[in-house]
């Protein structure tokens, strides 16, 4: 029963790709963002909240459309990066904008309550000790919500994996290009006779998925050893 | 260290002021929690802004509030210990130690990382993580790791408190032989007199927000006998013990006391409770005391129905309490000789 064409070898691989790439390109701006929200006293802040965890609450059907008009040729973004002949709709870079565009809330809110959670008595002590507040962030801060950052880190890429709405609306369903798995799947089930194809690639999500639980326990358990 | 200070800080509706000039190497800040002794610590470190005024360290200022003039913590070279030591708990004891130093510029640098291991014994220590430290294995690390960054004045945020009562006095020779030898000033915080005579030369008290007065921590001491229900505590820092039959006998000033404790240190510190002192007029032939030391009467203080007399006794002095019935019958006056009887047991081992 368990049967695998290469095109779903192919959406497999694309799945791993799009994931990974916006989860690692992610993180450092979640950092980022994470360290304004909480350690910064910027006026706007709550407005900056709202934008952030907005694509949590937001169908991603609409995220994908906006974000279409935004990367379109004549959107604001698109139009710029055309001239330097880079497209975004319908390609890979595409798939990877929606996915990073729609687990980003997951991660910043990840990192933003671990950051939270460090008592702040262990940035005094550095600073006493000669560090600068960005030397105090990088070596006494971030290692330690290092835990958060990584569990945001898998939750976005669990999200990346799943990722449908935006994706079908941004990069489209190209089979090679953009199909990952969740789009592959829906390609089966509205062609006659797919379901057992259909299945066989859910229960590779569903492998998948168990996986990437695995290691996050495994790593936040060796994280706790230390 | 010269130290002088004027600053105001609003917080909630806490308000705090200080206003002091002070020079010495041990300085105390004493007062009860909640007095503003914490406060006036983060303002020194540069962790807390000051509404307004100036601090100035040596010849150096660290805060003008009308020249704009505010060095951050790392550029102040004030070392804090704080009391919850604080470790980083993501890296080893070794680490820790390092922190500081490696940020230290080398041309500050006079103090290596060998000899602090050494002196406060953390050898076996190094390559623990800080979760499986002790309490004060805790406390010499950070000091050790606040040392290594060869600062101009250490401040001390209640060191001990939270220890108990043996490991304190483990814990300050240490304080005591790191302080000597590196040569550091130190702004010892703390709410416990007994402590304060032992790390600190002088005092500032801070009560109710404000800096109130500056005196040396003698004078402090012998100041809170007057408040009811307290006793004064005599600090013997006695010499290396000698067998004496089954006791002891230990160098002070001039004359030897015979102790039943023994202690092994070069200088050891023993309290004496001024109660436990007999005054005799005369010798007297035999007592089960094993200590009688002549003396000569200084200076007699009464209040309500304590006599408070102060003794020199060769080159030492002792503080001693009686009653007013007492003090007439042996007729206690300045300069009058009197005999005054120590049970060997009566001395109880600080440090």
């Amino acid at each position: 029963m368990f049967l695998l064409q290469p095109s779903d070898l192919d959406a497999i691989q694309l799945s791993f790709k799009v994931a990974c790439a916006a989860t690692l390109l992610s993180t450092p701006v979640g950092i980022g963002v994470a360290y304004l929200l909480v350690h910064t006293r910027i006026p706007g802040k709550s407005l900056i909240e709202g934008a952030v965890n907005l694509p949590l609450v937001l169908p991603p059907v609409v995220i994908g459309y906006l974000l279409l008009v935004l990367f379109g040729r004549r959107g604001l973004i698109g139009s710029w990066l055309l001239e330097y002949n880079i497209q975004v709709i319908f390609t890979l870079t595409g798939a990877i904008i929606a996915s990073a565009v729609v687990g980003f809330p997951l991660l910043v809110r990840s990192i933003r309550l671990g950051m939270e959670s460090v008592d702040p008595s262990y940035r005094r002590a550095a600073r006493t000790l000669g560090a600068s507040g960005w030397d105090a962030f990088f070596t006494v801060t971030l290692p330690l919500s290092g835990k958060a950052v990584f569990a945001g880190m898998t939750l976005m890429f669990a999200r990346s994996l799943g990722e449908f709405g935006a994706t079908i609306i941004l990069a489209g369903n190209i089979p090679g290009v953009t199909q990952t798995i969740p789009l592959a799947i829906y390609e089966y089930t509205s062609t006659p006779g797919g379901d057992r194809m259909a299945l066989s690639l859910c229960l590779v999500s569903i492998v998948l998925s168990f996986i990437v639980l695995l290691i996050s326990g495994a790593a936040s358990k060796s994280l706790d050893r230390k | 260290m010269q130290l002088a200070v004027s600053v105001r800080k609003k917080l909630g509706s806490f308000n705090f002021d200080a206003e002091f000039d002070l020079a010495g190497q041990r300085v105390g800040l004493f007062g009860p929690s909640g007095s503003g002794k914490s406060t006036l610590m983060y303002l020194l470190a540069g962790l807390l802004k000051p509404d307004s005024g100036s601090i100035r360290l040596d010849d150096i200022v660290l805060f003008d509030g009308q020249r704009g003039v505010n060095l951050p913590p790392e550029q102040r070279r004030i070392g804090v210990v704080f009391q919850h030591a604080h470790l980083f708990p993501h890296m080893s004891v070794r680490r820790n130690l390092l922190y500081g130093w490696r940020r230290t510029p080398a041309q500050n640098r006079h103090i290596e990382p060998e000899s602090i291991v050494e002196v406060l014994h953390l050898a076996h220590l190094l390559d623990r993580g800080v979760n499986l430290l002790s309490g004060g294995e805790r406390q010499r690390v950070a000091l050790g790791r606040t040392i290594l960054t060869c600062p101009r004045l250490i401040l001390m945020d209640e060191p001990l408190t939270g220890l108990d009562e043996e490991l304190k006095f483990q814990i300050m020779p240490y304080l005591n032989s790191v302080f000597s030898k590196f040569d550091i000033p130190l702004l010892f915080i703390s709410h416990s007199l007994l402590e304060m005579r032992l790390m600190t030369e002088q005092v500032l008290v801070v009560e109710q927000g404000s800096v109130k007065r500056q005196m040396a921590t003698e004078e402090l001491a012998q100041s809170t006998w007057a408040a009811p229900r307290q006793s004064y505590v005599n600090l013997l820092r006695l010499g290396p013990p000698e067998p004496h039959g089954d006791l002891w006998s230990y160098p002070w000033g001039d004359v030897r006391l015979i102790l039943t404790e023994h202690a092994d240190n070069q200088e050891n510190v023993f309290e004496l409770d001024a109660r436990e002192i007999l005054l005799f007029k005369r010798h007297p032939e035999a007592t089960s005391a094993r200590n009688l030391l002549s003396c000569t009467v200084r200076k007699l203080f009464t209040v309500g129905n304590r006599v408070r007399v102060e003794l020199q006794c060769g080159s030492r002095q002792l503080i001693v309490q009686i009653v007013p019935e007492s003090m007439r019958e042996l007729e206690l006056e300045e300069g009058r000789e009197v005999v005054a009887a120590i049970k060997a047991s009566a001395f109880r081992r600080l440090m």
